[in-house]
């Protein structure tokens, strides 16, 4: 069976955890951008975690069932329609053959998750189904999905419909987000009180925030500790001789706005990098839209690995309540 | 010099060799990260060398992150006591320097550029002290290069020339970074040079362009067939100046799934490197040649 694509959305790509093997080339782990959501559709829907599903930012797609099926969409607010008719999110919801899905306005988040019985059933590209646009890898074709695309289906039953994650396991940023950050990395280059103003400041995203990184304005400038600039490093002090750039590390272009790189970022270059937001709080930073206040928090290392555990509690709740 | 070792979040281990470029740090971090590759331990699960640092991915909930670093300090001692020998393979890229593609591009874009009445050979070649165009592009081309990263977009290699310190050819990126850079098109920054892979977004300065093919997830190329992309780190690449009706022809050949670069396997040794630069790289030249 197939989707068939009515209206694409602004920038809808299938995407499912990525794949993580290839950052040595230059090839970014992708995948969805808020994992928790994406792995819980699918287990609303009776998949796998790790199944490919579409995730849609801002403005969702509007698509067609050619045979019977179960979906369910998380992440973002964002009224859910089949036909002319409201159904519910983080829900296991049935559809028929020739039912329309679409979409109403965006009232919270910013990305939407839609899983299907069975997964989208794209070719696997370097062990995923992950859309990368820039290496036209994964996907349909390596782009984002567009009006008249069919997209195939994997054959599954899905679970019975009904199931549902109620509102107090669905993780969403606050306002001001809160975003954890381990220093470290170039840390060394800024001043004490640039560091302290980074954490003490507070900071909106900037309209730059896509899959590749979230930029961040409104706070103070770096100051950076003197030096003479090593040999290759480039003349800016924010220049390093090019390294690897860790998925979630905050770089300052010149001192002024912070990118925290998200999954298909560029696996380096020549920027310091101040920290890294800790892994488990990557998911908040997909849902957040431009405009919106964001802090950030410094923790240490076990304060790093506590929020793992958490989110790893949080996800382990919801499969329990869905096994 | 110790190497400074940090962590970038719960997942990945970041450790500078050294703040500066040189070989010596290059073949360090080669051989640390290969160190690393070796010890095969549980929890790790990407490992990528970049310039002078590498980066290590891992799984906390397999190995501590204390236990990632004592190890990766132990591969360093191991490491620094090693010889700096490499199995590798030395690569011929042809390359049309001074090409029409880049040029228009470069014009489109000139008031980026620090530079804009002149080209970005002929800013290069003025600020690195070359009286012509002709004799910088001799020096691009005359000494090798190891590639000491594999990144940025989709196997886009940078490049470390070959040759001492006061002959590294150093340039700036653009002021503002361009919003095209045709495919394959071979640039420099700082003392890195480069080959865009795709067409996209770039800041370095545009010398010329291979016919080559470096990443192509259909894998037509006969030197794609093992893996989409074609350059790895440790490899030595030597730039072949090519004229249009060279590139022409090769540009075909390799569109028609026909066209095999130079590829040689050679064993590198910097100690030996070191001790005659020239003189080395004149053998590296002869074993390209050698039938």
């Amino acid at each position: 069976m197939t989707l068939k694509v009515h209206h694409p959305g602004l920038a809808t790509t299938i995407q499912d955890m990525g794949r993580p093997g290839y950052f040595h080339l230059g090839i970014p782990i992708g995948g969805a951008m808020d994992r928790v959501a994406l792995r819980t559709a699918n287990l609303l829907v009776g998949n796998d975690e790790g199944a490919a599903g579409l995730e849609a930012v801002f403005i969702g797609p509007k698509l067609e069932f050619t045979a019977d099926t179960t979906i369910a969409v998380t992440g973002a607010s964002m009224p859910v329609m089949i036909d002319d008719t409201e159904v519910p999110g983080w829900e296991a919801v049935p559809v028929r053959k020739g039912q329309v899905l679409s979409f109403g306005y965006l009232t919270a988040g910013a990305r939407i998750y839609i899983a299907f019985a069975g997964g989208i059933d794209v070719p696997v590209a370097l062990d995923s189904r992950s859309t990368y646009p820039i290496g036209a890898l994964g996907g349909i074709e390596g782009r984002a999905i567009a009006a008249g695309d069919l997209l195939p289906l994997g054959g599954a039953q899905g679970s019975p419909a009904g199931k549902a994650v109620p509102a107090n396991l669905r993780r969403m940023p606050g306002s001001p987000a809160e975003l954890r950050v381990l220093p470290g990395l170039y840390w060394h280059r800024i001043t004490e009180q640039a560091g302290k103003n980074f954490f003490d400041d507070e900071w909106k995203v900037a309209p730059e925030a896509d899959r590749m990184g979230y930029r961040f304005r409104g706070g103070r400038p770096v100051e950076f500790v003197e030096r003479e600039q090593p040999f290759g490093a480039g003349s800016d002090p924010s220049n390093i001789v090019d390294s690897c750039y860790p998925y979630g590390s905050i770089q300052v272009p010149g001192g002024t706005e912070p990118i925290v790189l998200h999954r298909d970022a560029v696996s380096g270059g020549g920027y310091f990098m101040l920290g890294t937001v800790v892994s488990a709080d990557m998911d908040l930073i997909g849902q957040l839209q431009p405009h919106m206040p964001a802090r950030f928090v410094k923790v240490d290392m076990a304060g790093a690995l506590q929020a793992r555990a958490d989110r790893r509690a949080l996800m382990n709740q919801i499969r329990a309540l869905l096994d | 010099m110790g190497a400074r070792y940090s962590f970038g979040g719960d997942e990945h281990l970041f450790v500078e060799v050294d703040e500066e470029m040189s070989l010596g740090a290059f073949f360090k971090s080669m051989s640390m990260t290969n160190g690393v590759k070796e010890a095969g331990l549980k929890g790790i699960t990407e490992i990528c060398p970049a310039n002078a640092s590498f980066q290590i991915k891992f799984d906390p909930d397999v190995i501590q992150p204390d236990a990632v670093m004592a190890a990766v300090k132990e591969i360093e001692k191991d490491a620094t006591a090693a010889d700096p020998v490499l199995e590798t393979r030395l690569i011929e890229v042809p390359v049309y320097y001074n090409d029409p593609w880049t040029h228009e591009t470069l014009m489109r874009f000139r008031e980026r550029h620090q530079d804009p009445n002149g080209t970005d050979l002929e800013y290069a070649a003025r600020i690195n002290g070359y009286d012509s165009v002709e004799a910088f592009i001799k020096a691009h081309s005359s000494a090798p290069w190891f590639v000491s990263m594999v990144g940025f977009v989709s196997g886009l290699p940078f490049m470390y020339q070959m040759v001492d310190r006061a002959r590294q050819i150093q340039v700036p990126k653009y002021l503002r970074p361009r919003t095209d850079t045709p495919k394959q098109t071979v640039g420099y920054g700082g003392c890195f040079s480069c080959i865009y892979s795709v067409r996209g977004a770039g800041g370095y300065q545009m010398f010329g362009i291979t016919p080559l093919t470096i990443f192509d997830p259909k894998q037509d190329a006969p030197y794609l067939k093992d893996f989409m992309v074609f350059f790895r780190p440790g490899d030595i690449v030597r730039f072949k100046p090519i004229d249009r009706a060279e590139y022409d022809a090769t540009l075909a050949d390799v569109e028609a799934g026909r066209y095999m670069p130079k590829i040689r396997d050679v064993r590198f040794d910097l100690t030996e490197f070191e001790a005659d630069i020239d003189g080395y790289n004149a053998k590296l030249e002869g074993l390209l040649n050698d039938a």
